[in-house]
């Protein structure tokens, strides 16, 4: 990445990360690692398990503090986010690990996302008839696009402890697509899914690219996946970049094949 | 009238005046201070051992002690018949240990093992209504009225560099140094130590590597019932058996988070500070205030603590992973 | 079968978001509030009304105020009898120093006062979770339960520590006081009870409730979400102790008549109420309810089994209680973590299946 042609390159660039480095005591979870996210492209972030991408996601959420480097994010750049900005500013997530509210029901769970668009204050709420429930139904009219757009419509009600596995990768991306983000960060969302739940997941993902221009950044280990629906792709390895680039270029360099059949180096 | 020179300036006039004095209000807290620490004891090791955080630890004491002098004094159980036989102490003690064993084995059985997996919360609050059948169970078996507890430690005082001192409380100190030092061996050195601090990060995982998850639970309870029969007889010697006992259990609670939830030294030293800072406060600052500042002066330490240092002085820090 | 749903269609979102969508549930609270309003008042007698009915109606706020707090954020205090104890300070200190002041509104100010103190307690809440914040919580009763039993100010320098509530009337009828009846009191509370329960359901089927749950579940999820943790825990601890101070101060002023204030709200109070919300339902406001009128009649039918039926000394009868007690709140944590209000779900499922298998 050459300094160069900045004006043309700062309208195009959403997410800039440059020279971060990520320890946690001795582990060095990321070390100087610089890659850019262009606004409305698929940008696959891949490598072997251990690779510092999802801690890469948390700094760029403002969970994990890097030690060094800063992240230019819509132009402006931070040594450190704090979550609450990120999120604020239209960065939005899922995780490895489904972190939907497991009390709530898909419904509930959907209209958390919205929570930063709802303007209802304390007394209002108490009171529920009047404004608080009209910003009610305009909040579940929104979240009622989300739940038809991912074809979810029958388990709304349903506490999502007791949706299978794919289900909730989904309500979860529906969370996260209700806050209605600039950036969609998406933390193995088709872990755990058989063909036709990727084939699925692919649409969603394509689809929210095509009609809102969603930039999306995403960790994935099915390289069918990564191929076929990332416009570029960086490849990390022991918290280093080894690769950045198309997908074909990616495919072809031979430091990443090392990688990923273990080739010592 | 108190001023600022009342709270200030006035209480440490006092000490440097009368050091003796001072030095005997420190030693008293530090006797009191292994006494929770005994307390203490056991819950740091159901903790470590299964991140369960044991509110009836007390109750455990208090239970043992009762039935403790329930066999010594020969007397059969619910009915309070006396049979007019005593059992010296050490056989007892020994019975009271098998109890506890027994015991251990039961609230495995019905409380641990349906709720394995559960959230840290709803396992603390099982054991809270563990506490509440232990009383009412160790009432009912033995009867409330308060009872004398003689096992023999030695009584009596004598003097030292000017201050008077208990030798019971010389006893209680190396009771607790001695078990200190085997748990902390136990923990360390065996294997069954290790097994219990892998259980303690992770229930499931530890099934899955084969360790068996029963048997753990009940070693740990059995040690932790152990460890509270021995409070259970300090206390209960020095004070006597009575349904107190089990509210010391709350005041342990502010002895781990200055110690640490999962460490041993941490729950010395942690009952150490509490016992001193509470006699030191009562006797010095207690009169400004009307007294009783020893209700609430642990907790409001143990809070100021949390504000500052969570863990506590040797306990894990912890890291928080999405 | 008597329950099913088939055929009740919801045209509009505010009707599918009603607290009652189903006209079977309609229907069984209008008949609820007919027993409550109508019937029970006809036939109860003043130990009745004493013993049970406005007991339960004051434990069910507390138990809603603890719900708020432990069952939708999450957050576990065992400072339940201590703000308790501001609420009936507060009450007993406003109603001697503003004689004219009108009694909804001293109770409105010691839910308030409780509040303030409520949030200052939630500070700590900032760095420290789970049992660590149950320590603080500790902390708040030990203190404040010491603080007025040893500041004689509290008690209005009276000798003997207790606390007394003046005569008070509304609408012309008196509600407090050794004068006042058993009947205008409970209906007094009942009114006052309906109207802050429907107040808790609306705040947590709305986004305040929703951010309570999410901090509860997820905390770092809800974060990275956009919730901000601390202050919707802190909104939480001062809800909730808006509540329990104000069931503190119906305690006082409105069931008891006169407490003795380091005795009447120690820490046994708290653990109750915490028992009323594990039994009743985490996490439910129809279950503070059940739980509140569980624990309340429990001992009270125990005894006269017990001791009336059996013949038992009252001692041991309290020991067989403390053994009940424990037991179930084992048995509900095992079985039915979700209380009775879970299990009342349940039946209500079954019902729509009934007489059918399945």
């Amino acid at each position: 990445m050459t300094p160069s042609e900045p004006a043309e390159r700062d309208t195009d660039i959403i997410l800039e990360c440059r020279n971060i480095s990520l320890a946690f005591g001795a582990v060095k979870a990321i070390s100087d690692v610089s890659f850019d996210v262009k606004k409305g492209e698929v940008r696959a972030i891949i490598g072997p398990n251990g690779a510092g991408k999802t801690s890469m996601l948390n700094c760029i959420n403002g969970f994990y503090h890097p030690q060094q480097g800063e992240i230019a994010y819509k132009g402006k750049v931070r040594k450190q986010m704090r979550p609450y900005e990120a999120a604020a500013t239209g960065i939005a997530r899922t995780f490895q690990n489904v972190a939907l509210f497991k009390g709530m029901s898909t419904l509930d769970n959907i209209m958390t996302g919205r929570n930063l668009k709802t303007k209802t204050n304390f007394f209002e709420a108490l009171l529920y008839w009047g404004p608080a429930q009209k910003e009610e139904i305009r909040q579940r009219e929104f979240v009622e696009r989300v739940i038809t757009f991912l074809e979810i419509e029958a388990i709304r009600k349903e506490p999502v402890g007791r949706l299978p596995y794919g289900l909730q990768k989904r309500v979860e991306l529906g969370r996260a697509l209700a806050a209605e983000p600039e950036l969609l960060l998406l933390d193995e969302p088709m872990a755990g899914m058989n063909l036709e739940e990727k084939e699925d997941m692919c649409r969603f993902i394509l689809d929210v690219n095509d009609e809102f221009g969603t930039t999306i950044a995403l960790i994935e280990h099915d390289m069918g996946v990564v191929m076929d629906i990332s416009d570029r792709v960086v490849v990390l390895d022991h918290g280093i970049k080894i690769a950045d680039g198309t997908p074909d270029e990616v495919k072809a360099n031979q430091n990443v094949i090392d990688a990923y059949l273990g080739v010592a180096h | 009238m108190t001023t600022l020179h009342d709270v200030f300036v006035l209480p440490f006039k006092d000490m440097a005046e009368a050091p003796e004095f001072f030095f005997e209000v420190v030693i008293g807290g530090l006797t009191s201070g292994v006494m929770y620490s005994l307390v203490a004891l056991g819950f740091v090791l159901i903790f470590k051992a299964s991140a369960v955080f044991n509110f009836a630890q007390g109750v455990l004491a208090l239970f043992a002690a009762l039935t403790l002098v329930g066999i010594m004094n020969g007397q059969v159980p619910i009915f309070l018949v006396d049979t007019g036989v005593t059992v010296p102490a050490w056989l007892a003690i020994i019975i009271t240990a098998g109890v506890m064993v027994l015991l251990a084995i039961a609230v495995e059985r019905v409380v641990l093992r349906p709720l394995v997996n559960q959230d840290p919360i709803i396992m603390f609050m099982s054991t809270i209504g563990l506490a509440f059948v232990l009383e009412g169970v160790g009432d009912i078996m033995w009867g409330s009225s308060v009872k004398a507890l003689d096992v023999g430690i030695p009584q009596g005082n004598f003097m030292w560099h000017g201050m008077q001192l208990q030798v019971f409380d010389m006893w209680a100190a190396g009771i607790a140094a001695v078990m200190v030092l085997a748990l902390a061996i136990f923990f360390q050195k065996t294997a069954i130590g290790r097994a219990l601090r892998a259980v303690a990060d992770d229930h499931q995982a530890a099934l899955s590597v084969g360790i068996p998850l029963k048997s753990i639970w009940i070693v740990v309870w059995s040690v932790a019932g152990l460890v509270a029969l021995v409070a259970g007889i300090m206390w209960g010697s020095k004070s006597g058996v009575q349904f107190s006992l089990s509210l010391i259990a709350l005041k342990a609670l502010p002895v781990l988070i200055l110690g640490g939830f999962t460490s041993v030294p941490g729950a010395i030293v942690g009952g150490l500070i509490i016992g001193v800072g509470e006699k030191v406060a009562e006797v010095y600052w207690g009169p400004l205030v009307n007294g009783a500042i020893e209700n609430w002066f642990a907790y409001v330490l143990a809070l100021i603590f949390l504000l500052f240092r969570p863990q506590g002085l040797f306990g894990d820090k912890i890291i928080e992973r999405v | 079968m008597i329950y099913r749903e088939a055929g009740q269609f919801k045209t509009s979102y505010p009707a599918d978001q009603a607290i009652f969508t189903l006209s079977q549930d309609r229907t069984f609270m209008w008949v609820l509030f007919a027993v409550l309003f109508i019937a029970l008042p006809m036939m109860a007698t003043e130990y009745i009304f004493q013993a049970i009915m406005i007991p339960v109606l004051m434990y069910s706020v507390a138990a809603l105020g603890l719900n708020l707090l432990t069952g939708y954020c999450g957050q576990l205090s065992l400072g339940t009898g201590g703000f308790m104890a501001v609420g009936a300070v507060a009450c007993f200190k406003l109603a001697t120093t503003f004689p004219d002041l009108n009694i909804v509104i001293v109770f409105i100010l010691s839910g308030v006062i409780t509040a303030a103190v409520g949030l200052l307690f939630g500070i700590p809440s900032l760095r420290i979770k789970g049992f660590y914040l149950a320590v603080a919580t500790l902390a708040a009763q030990f203190f404040l339960s010491w603080l007025f039993n040893k500041v004689a100010w509290f008690q209005n320098y009276a000798p003997s520590g207790t606390i007394t509530m003046p005569p008070r009337e509304i609408f012309g009828v008196l509600v407090t006081g050794a004068e006042s009846s058993g009947m205008a009191r409970y209906y007094f509370t009942l009114v006052i009870v309906v109207i802050l329960a429907f107040a808790a359901k609306n705040l947590v089927r709305g986004p305040v409730g929703r951010s309570w749950m999410a901090i509860r579940d997820m905390d770092i999820a809800a974060e990275l979400i956009g919730f901000k943790p601390f202050q919707t825990k802190l909104l939480a601890f001062t809800v909730s102790s808006f509540y329990v101070g104000f069931a503190g101060a119906l305690a006082f002023a409105i069931w008891l008549g006169a407490v003795e204030t380091a005795e009447a709200f120690d820490i046994n109070q708290s653990f109750q109420v915490l028992f009323m919300i594990i039994i009743g339902g985490l996490g439910s406001i129809s279950g503070s309810f059940m739980g509140a009128a569980f624990i309340v009649l429990l001992p009270i039918v125990l005894t006269n089994v017990m001791v009336g039926g059996l013949g038992m000394e009252a001692v041991t009868a309290k020991h067989i209680e403390f053994v009940l007690f424990g037991s179930l709140i084992i048995f509900f944590l095992i079985v039915e973590p979700l209380g009775l209000a879970r299990l009342w779900q349940i039946t209500k499922e079954k019902l729509r299946l009934w007489p059918f298998p399945h």
